[in-house]
Formats: C-alpha cells, sequence, structure tokens
C-alpha cells in the first residue's frame, strides 16, 4: 500500500529557522528517508513555499481566486497534481480546466524542492527496488 | 535541537500577535510587554512539563492578561484567579477570549503594534530600533550590537521612542479602510527602512549585518500573511528576498563589496529567488502596479540574467521610467542612468546624471556612478575629482575602499605602459 505523508508545522516558526537549524531538521530526517530511498522505496518529496505564495481557485458557477491559503476545515484534503506551468496565469488557468463543472478547491503552491524519488507502487518498481537493496 | 531552542522559536513566533493583544487590551506598550514577559517565564516553566498548547498565542496572552490581572486583585486582597497550569487552551470557559482571539483582531493587533513603532512623529532610527525591541523582541543588547552604539546610547533611544509614542495618539478602535491602509503604507515602509539598514549599513565597521534583513523579511511574510491580498506587500516581501538572495555574493573573502556585474551568481540563494519571482507573479495578476512591483521587477530582471551580459538592461531602463512616475526622486533617476549607460552609453547617462548634482549633493552612490562614467568617457581627472567626493561621503570603509580600488585602476590606466 501506498501512504501519502502530509507535513503540517506552524509556518511562522520554521520560516523563522536559522540556515543551520533548517539543515539540522533536514540531517535528521534523512537518516530515515536515505534508507527508504536505497530500498526503492521513497516515492516523490517535495518542500513547498509558504503559504504567502499560495494562490487559491475555489470552483463554482464562477471560480472565485484568492490570495494566500486554503484556510477553510470544512473540506479534507483529497489529493494533489504536480504540474510544470510556465506562470501562475497558466497554473490557475489548468486549476479551471481540471475542476470544470465541480466545486472542488485548488490551493496553488509553488513548489521550493522536488525530489521524484522512485517509481514506487507497481510489481515490476518494487522488484527493481529489491535489486538495488 | 533542544527542547527550549524549540520553545525559544514558539514564543518568538507568537510574540507579535501576542504583544499586540495585550496592547489592545492593556493600551500601554510597556504593560503589555510586562504581561508578555511574564507569560514567557511562565511558559519556559510550564511548556517542558506539560507540552506546547496546541495554540501557543492564545495561551500566552491568556497567560499574559491573568498574571497583569492577578497582580491588580492581590493587591485588592481578592481571590486570585486559576493558575496557568490548570488553563490547558481555549474550552468553553474562555469562549468570548477565544472570540477576541480571531483572525482579524490579530491581524488588527500586529498592524496597530508595527504602526505604533512607525509613528511618523519618530526619527526613522528610533523607528527601526522600537521595531526591533517590541515586534522583534530583540534585547536592547541585541539591537546596540546591530547599531554599533552603546547599550546605555540605545536604552535612551528606545525609552525617549517609547515615551514619544506614549504620548502620540493611536487610536485603539478597529481601523477603517482607509486608516488600514496608511498603516499599512508606514509600516511597509518601516520594513523596507530596517532592511536597508542591513542590506547597505549607514555607518560602523560592518557593511552588511544580515540579521537586519533576516528580521526585515521576516516582518514581511509576517505583513502578508495577515494581508495575503496586497499586491504591494508581496511585492515588498518579493523585493527584500531578491535582494537578499544575493548577500553570499555581495562581499568577497575579505569583506570587500563585490558590484553586482562582478558576482558570482552561483552563489545567490536560488530558493529566496524561486519565492520572490512567484511573489512578483502573483502581485502581476491584480494589476494594480505600485513602487514595490516596479522595484521588484526590477529585482526580477537581475535575477533571471545567469551572466551579467544576460541582463535585459532596456527593460530596467523601461521599470525605472515607471518608477520615476510613481515615486519621483534623483536617486531614482540615478538608478535610471546606469541602465541608460548600458543601453545608450556613457554619454547619455553622464547628461542624466550632471542635472541631478544639486538635489544629490551629498550623496554617496552620485559621486561613486558620476565618476565611473566619467572613467568610461576617458575624462580621468574629472573622474578622480568625483571619486575623491565619494569617498569624502562614504558611510563605511567598504564603501570608501571600493572607490579607492577605481582610482587605483586610474592611476595605472594614467602612467605609460612599461
Amino acid at each position: 500500500m501506498l501512504y501519502a505523508f502530509l507535513c503540517y508545522h506552524d509556518e511562522a516558526v520554521v520560516n523563522g529557522w536559522t540556515k543551520e537549524q533548517d539543515d539540522a531538521v533536514l540531517a535528521k530526517r534523512a537518516l530515515v528517508t536515505d534508507k527508504l530511498r536505497a530500498n526503492g522505496k521513497l516515492g516523490p518529496a517535495l518542500r513547498l513555499m509558504p503559504t504567502t505564495a499560495a494562490t487559491t481557485v475555489r470552483m463554482g458557477r464562477e471560480p472565485v481566486i484568492l490570495d494566500g491559503p486554503f484556510a477553510e476545515t470544512k473540506e479534507a484534503l483529497l489529493g494533489f497534481y504536480v504540474i510544470d506551468c510556465a506562470s501562475l496565469d497558466e497554473a490557475i488557468e489548468l486549476a479551471r480546466q481540471i475542476g470544470r463543472e465541480e466545486k472542488v478547491v485548488f490551493e496553488i503552491r509553488p513548489v521550493k524542492l522536488f525530489l521524484p524519488g522512485a517509481q514506487v507502487g507497481s510489481e515490476a518498481a518494487s522488484k527493481a527496488g529489491s535489486k538495488v537493496a | 535541537m533542544t527542547d527550549m531552542a524549540w520553545i525559544d522559536a514558539g514564543l518568538r513566533s507568537a510574540r507579535p500577535q501576542a504583544v499586540g493583544a495585550l496592547l489592545r487590551y492593556f493600551r500601554d506598550l510597556d504593560q503589555a510587554e510586562e504581561a508578555f514577559q511574564e507569560a514567557c517565564l511562565r511558559a519556559l516553566k510550564n511548556w517542558p512539563v506539560n507540552g506546547p498548547p496546541r495554540d501557543p498565542t492564545a495561551w500566552l496572552i491568556l497567560v499574559g492578561r491573568n498574571v497583569a490581572l492577578d497582580d491588580v486583585r492581590r493587591r485588592r486582597r481578592n481571590e486570585e484567579l486559576p493558575a496557568e497550569e490548570t488553563i490547558s487552551d481555549l474550552d468553553d470557559a474562555e469562549s468570548d477570549l477565544a472570540e477576541r482571539l480571531d483572525s482579524s483582531h490579530y491581524r488588527d493587533d500586529v498592524l496597530r503594534l508595527l504602526f505604533i513603532c512607525c509613528h511618523p512623529d519618530l526619527p526613522a532610527t528610533q523607528q527601526i530600533a522600537l521595531a526591533l525591541r517590541i515586534v522583534s523582541g530583540l534585547t536592547v543588547k541585541e539591537i546596540a550590537r546591530a547599531f554599533l552604539v552603546s547599550e546605555s546610547a540605545m536604552e535612551q533611544r528606545i525609552t525617549r521612542a517609547k515615551s514619544r509614542v506614549a504620548k502620540a495618539e493611536v487610536a485603539f478602535e478597529t481601523p477603517g479602510a482607509v486608516e488600514r491602509a496608511e498603516r499599512l503604507g508606514a509600516v511597509a515602509a518601516m520594513i523596507y527602512l530596517l532592511f536597508n539598514e542591513g542590506y547597505s549599513a549607514s555607518g560602523g565597521e560592518v557593511h552588511v549585518r544580515a540579521p537586519l534583513c533576516e528580521e526585515a523579511i521576516r516582518l514581511s511574510r509576517l505583513l502578508l500573511r495577515l494581508f495575503p491580498g496586497e499586491p504591494e506587500i508581496m511585492a515588498l516581501a518579493a523585493l527584500l528576498l531578491l535582494q537578499h538572495a544575493r548577500a553570499p555574493a555581495r562581499l568577497d573573502g575579505d569583506g570587500a563589496i563585490v558590484l553586482l556585474e562582478d558576482q558570482d551568481r552561483r552563489l545567490w540563494d536560488r530558493d529566496m529567488i524561486a519565492e520572490g519571482l512567484a511573489l512578483i507573479d502573483k502581485a502581476a495578476r491584480h494589476r494594480r502596479p505600485g513602487p514595490y512591483q516596479v522595484q521588484a521587477a526590477i529585482a526580477g530582471v537581475h535575477a533571471h540574467a545567469a551572466r551579467p551580459e544576460d541582463t535585459d538592461w532596456s527593460e530596467i531602463d523601461q521599470l525605472y521610467g515607471v518608477l520615476e512616475q510613481l515615486q519621483p526622486s534623483p536617486v531614482v533617476t540615478l538608478n535610471r542612468a546606469v541602465a541608460v549607460s548600458k543601453v545608450k552609453g556613457p554619454a547619455a547617462a553622464l547628461t542624466m546624471v550632471e542635472a541631478l548634482a544639486e538635489p544629490l549633493a551629498g550623496y554617496f552612490h552620485f559621486f561613486g556612478v558620476k565618476g565611473a562614467l566619467l572613467m568610461q568617457l576617458g575624462r580621468a581627472n574629472e573622474a578622480r575629482t568625483a571619486f575623491d567626493q565619494a569617498i569624502a561621503l562614504a558611510h563605511t570603509p567598504q564603501e570608501a575602499a571600493h572607490i579607492r580600488l577605481h582610482l587605483d585602476r586610474l592611476m595605472k590606466d594614467s602612467q605609460p605602459a612599461p
């Protein structure tokens, strides 16, 4: 079974870390994720830019575009796409196309760091992974 | 990171909102600060034992307020309030407080706190010092070190600023739209000032003071989280990020200034650049251009150029043209002249610069740019005079050293080849 791990933290605290503090956290995490990567178990991982860089598109009869992150608690996170866009305008246009005739909300957040990882989840990939291990 | 380091980071990030809310409650800066200090002391004792509360900011406000009330009641020999150990979080008993802590109040609390620090009655240096003390929570000693003045001098500066602010009438009611916009503009200007103080020090031995720049970026992000739909605040954050991204390349190993065109661009911080460009993109969608957006766009043009020769100088020239209209100033025209020198050559630029001689008579960069243009035109003697004037006006030893480098080059060029 593939599991997605969604990381939450107080943004003001994390953005206030010095480079050294930030590196220390990543190094600590790498103790776990490096082993997973070596075993072909680690899929894509990414770090998002701060929510101040986010734009939210609320679909409906007329899509509403809002600056900032998605702030409601009624809706739940259902999934996400990672799309290479030339601009924020293109990203918003794609959100409109994907969510057409739905009442879905997209929070569009630029990605700071993207690690493609192994192709996890398929039979072939897990065999390939065990070969690497 | 130890527990204490996490708690410290938490207290630091909660500070602007907590002090802002306590200020609304007490309407007195000193009292609000003291209440926050006391709440922090209790947090340091309580949190390692009971774990951090779900909403640390609300905890600090509640405890800070109770401590102060407690003091009053103790003086009246009344019953004490429950100890903070029993306050787990915002449950039903505190629902009216929880309601008052909603995000719109937070927003105006923090804005008011920032606005008080940049009150128009205060000179710029006092504004920055007060903001660092009150909003950022730096100690007087830390601020004194940043400004390279003695601790007692800084103590005096802050005390003076506080008493001026106490006399000034700042409205505690929820501000109207116009007032909010005015406050936002003043606060943005103060944050930019703070950044510039770190980016290009106005005095002392150290030319770049990164902690001041980082604090300015932190405050700009805070402001943007509170006012997510303001394109000028997006652009302010973008501008600071794009400029600070160059910090690792701005000084060489000996601490000497490296000009933009000579910087090793591989040292620029790509994360900051990406975030800055994303914010510019966001701001542009609003189609409400403003001075910060134009300045951020100029920084963005530089960030896009992998090599100095890739720089789109005619785009920069045009952007400065827009900035001249939005915010006319001789310094903007001087900067535009640099772009013009790249597009149309040094003669055209010098004509622009010479027209600025009167308003910029005491400005270091005016003589630096003038000297460089004269040098390009082969007018060595006039260039030397301009550089001498620049050195006399330099704020830091690095500025002076940089100009001396030009002079050395002139000397070399004027000597016959061996």
